[in-house]
């Protein structure tokens, strides 16, 4: 299955400056948790030697809301738009990947319409949300006055659209608290699929004009190829998952390799490269966003009749009691594998639930790829990483 | 006295005509980058937003001028008025028609490759006396960058000079003017070498694809970090004339400046300035950034070896 990529050296994460540098040449930068490129509030601490990044450590935390222990205090129904706020890029994984974790410990089986649902509705999110990864990404490689953001607001005038489509069905745009313990909470309205295949001809136009801006743009290729190289064994080494694993050239994919939602009745070609730079990366995730709307093209029109909800109606907060258990699901987000890990005791709450999130995992690779590049490089790199604070920090 | 007074006259027409245009030259850039982007742009001061700039003014004057307590405040205080100084002397051996120059020197060109290469002090001096990591980082980018990109900007500019036999901007013109466009002929040496001074003329003004020492994602506001007010609109202005001045420059050089048929002299200049100024905001908000080493490289390893040769090449078809 691995098809591991040979590097020379790797990188010491915990190169000792003292010893490096007894005269304490270097340059010590503190990039963030204020800066306009750190994606939120993330902090890093380089050393520079001149422009060339000799180590990196990066601190996350600035965003700790204490989600996990918030929701061991809420009951079942009550948490699901807390975690909507996690990965606030792709709200709707967060609350499909909870819900999904409480519908396990429950046995309740929910309906074919409203896994259909959830597949139709994961793979719009992760449209939007590569789509916000491209326009921030460019935003760090050409910056806020310039061509980068010239990108930035034309990705964001698709995501726009998406958000459209969701806010019909849950009236919400972005928190949308629309997955419930047993399916959904709200059906799709007339006449949705033909909106949403109206916004996937204009999307999927749009997605060749952002390649001819990026993969095609020499400028672009020259600031991401073999930068930040990572290979396969350390990728795999760090928990890596999602795109960053797969531009390493690791075929792992859970819609496919662990199926859940309607996966198992609608195939999904998985994207490679081979690459582990910044560049596979960003060729990773741009086939991923040609997939994801050929997905929803084939789903959208075929979501079968039935049911929405396969769960008892909830009318008071805490009628829901889980038996004691416990269990973890797993799902593709557009970052990689959100786990939910949920310890029952047979209350209203739960008694304990750990979230693990595919971006925390993804910056602990950032000191095995900054040293070696230059501040350019380290931006581009973050920005390739796609990472989310409100996730990572939780 | 007549004389006097007719230079301090047209020197202050210039200098007020240029402030004027960069203004509006302002303006135009966030309405043009805007329609880019499918936003607006300015709307809600003037008609269209016409009084932006005003109001911007205003806004810049009446903020606190702040200086960190750590920086070198005699530096500090000094880099952005050198700055702005250093864009609008470029300005005067500019001939904007065949009458309106502001000194007609003998060595006009190489008076506009001194004063555009001392723009790199102020920026530089910022960097250092801020006191400020980001700022220091963007003031060694753009010495850095500097010592690269002059060297094509020089040696392509020398082939109008070697062409028309003079270093006087205005008799360049006129060469252009009896003959053809520099950069359209006699020889096909003009071209390539008016695309190696547009590239160095953006690299010189700090605009993307090489606005590197500014780089506003990676290095916060770059040398700019630590000013703001009138100091911060200094370096702006500064900036926006460079970028003024050196269209001017370019096509003066190699676009045959005032000459042009129907229209009178100052028409044709002003149309063809706009035009480059236009193509610096045009390709600012259409590409990305390079890597400053990458700039190096592309400096040192293609366009001063092309212009050596373009220079070689004018020399000879001038002997020949």
């Amino acid at each position: 299955m691995l098809q591991t990529l040979q590097v020379e050296r790797r990188v010491d994460p915990h190169l000792s400056i003292d010893r490096y540098d007894p005269e304490a040449e270097l340059l010590l930068l503190h990039m963030g948790p204020q800066h306009p490129a750190t994606h939120g509030v993330f902090r890093m601490d380089l050393y520079l030697d001149g422009e060339i990044v000799v180590k990196a450590v990066p601190y996350v935390g600035y965003l700790h809301r204490s989600v996990e222990k918030l929701c061991e205090k809420l009951t079942y129904s009550q948490v699901t738009p807390i975690v909507d706020k996690n990965d606030y890029v792709s709200p709707m994984t967060n609350e499909q990947a909870i819900n999904m974790a409480f519908e396990k410990l429950l046995g309740i089986e929910v309906p074919r319409r409203a896994r259909w649902m959830r597949l139709v509705f994961a793979e719009l999110q992760r449209i939007a949300s590569h789509l916000l990864w491209l326009g921030t990404f460019a935003m760090d490689l050409g910056g806020a006055l310039g061509g980068g953001s010239t990108v930035f607001i034309h990705s964001f005038r698709e995501r726009e659209m998406i958000m459209d489509l969701f806010e019909e069905i849950s009236g919400a745009r972005f928190h949308y608290n629309t997955h419930t313990i047993g399916g959904n909470r709200h059906d799709i309205p007339a006449g949705w699929a033909g909106r949403v295949k109206q916004a996937l001809d204009v999307i999927e136009a749009r997605i060749g004009e952002y390649e001819a801006m990026s993969l095609h743009n020499r400028i672009f290729v020259q600031r991401t190829r073999g930068v930040g190289v990572i290979d396969a064994g350390l990728a795999l080494e760090l928990g890596l998952t999602g795109p960053m694993l797969r531009a390493c050239g690791v075929d792992h994919d859970l819609r496919r390799d662990a199926p859940f939602h309607a996966y198992d009745e609608v195939p999904v070609n998985v994207a490679v490269a081979h690459g582990g730079d910044c560049l596979a990366r960003a060729e990773v995730r741009f086939a991923e966003l040609r997939e994801s709307v050929r997905l929803v093209r084939v789903t959208v029109d075929s979501i079968p009749e039935g049911s929405i909800n396969g769960g008892k109606p909830i009318k008071l907060p805490n009628s829901i009691k889980i038996p004691p258990g416990q269990t973890y699901v797993g799902i593709e987000t557009p970052r990689g594998e959100l786990g939910t890990y949920v310890i029952a005791d047979g209350s209203a709450n739960p008694y304990r639930l750990k979230i693990r999130p595919p971006s925390l995992h993804a910056l602990s690779a950032l000191p095995y790829m900054l040293p070696g590049g230059t501040v350019s490089d380290a931006l581009a790199i973050l920005g390739s990483v796609d990472p989310i604070m409100g996730e990572a920090d939780r | 006295m007549n004389v006097v007074l007719t230079a301090l006259v047209t020197s202050l027409a210039i200098l007020v005509g240029v402030l004027t245009v960069t203004a509006w030259g302002i303006w135009f850039e966030r309405k043009f980058s805007a329609r880019l982007q499918s936003r607006l742009g300015p709307t809600m001061v003037g008609p269209v937003g016409l009084a932006q700039p005003l109001a911007d003014l205003m806004k810049l004057l009446q903020k606190e001028d702040l200086v960190p307590e750590a920086a070198d405040r005699a530096v500090f205080n000094l880099a952005p008025q050198i700055a702005a100084l250093c864009a609008l002397g470029a300005a005067a051996v500019v001939p904007f028609s065949a009458h309106i120059i502001g000194a007609q020197i003998d060595l006009g060109v190489l008076y506009l490759l001194a004063i555009g290469a001392v723009t790199v002090m102020p920026v530089f001096m910022a960097g250092w006396a801020s006191n400020n990591k980001f700022a220091l980082l963007g003031g060694m980018r753009a010495l850095a960058q500097s010592l690269s990109y002059e060297v094509p900007l020089v040696l392509s500019a020398m082939v109008p000079v070697i062409l028309a036999g003079s270093m006087d901007v205005s008799k360049i013109v006129e060469y252009q003017a009896a003959g053809s466009w520099i950069a359209i002929g006699p020889v096909w040496l003009g071209l390539p070498a008016f695309v190696l001074f547009l590239l160095a003329m953006l690299a010189e003004s700090n605009r993307i694809p090489f606005d590197i020492p500014e780089a506003e994602s990676e290095l916060v506001a770059g040398i700019t970090t630590e000013y703001s007010g009138m100091k911060f609109a200094l370096f702006y202005l500064g900036e926006y004339v460079h970028t003024l001045v050196a269209s001017a420059v370019a096509s003066a050089l190699f676009l045959g400046g005032w000459d042009g048929p129907f229209a009178p002299g100052l028409h044709w200049m002003v149309l063809k300035s706009l035009a480059l100024f236009t193509f610096v905001y045009w390709v600012r908000w259409s590409l990305l950034r390079f890597r400053s080493d990458q700039l190096m490289k592309m400096c040192w390893y293609w366009l001063v070896p092309i212009s050596v040769a373009l220079l070689l090449g004018a020399g000879a078809w001038v002997v020949l």
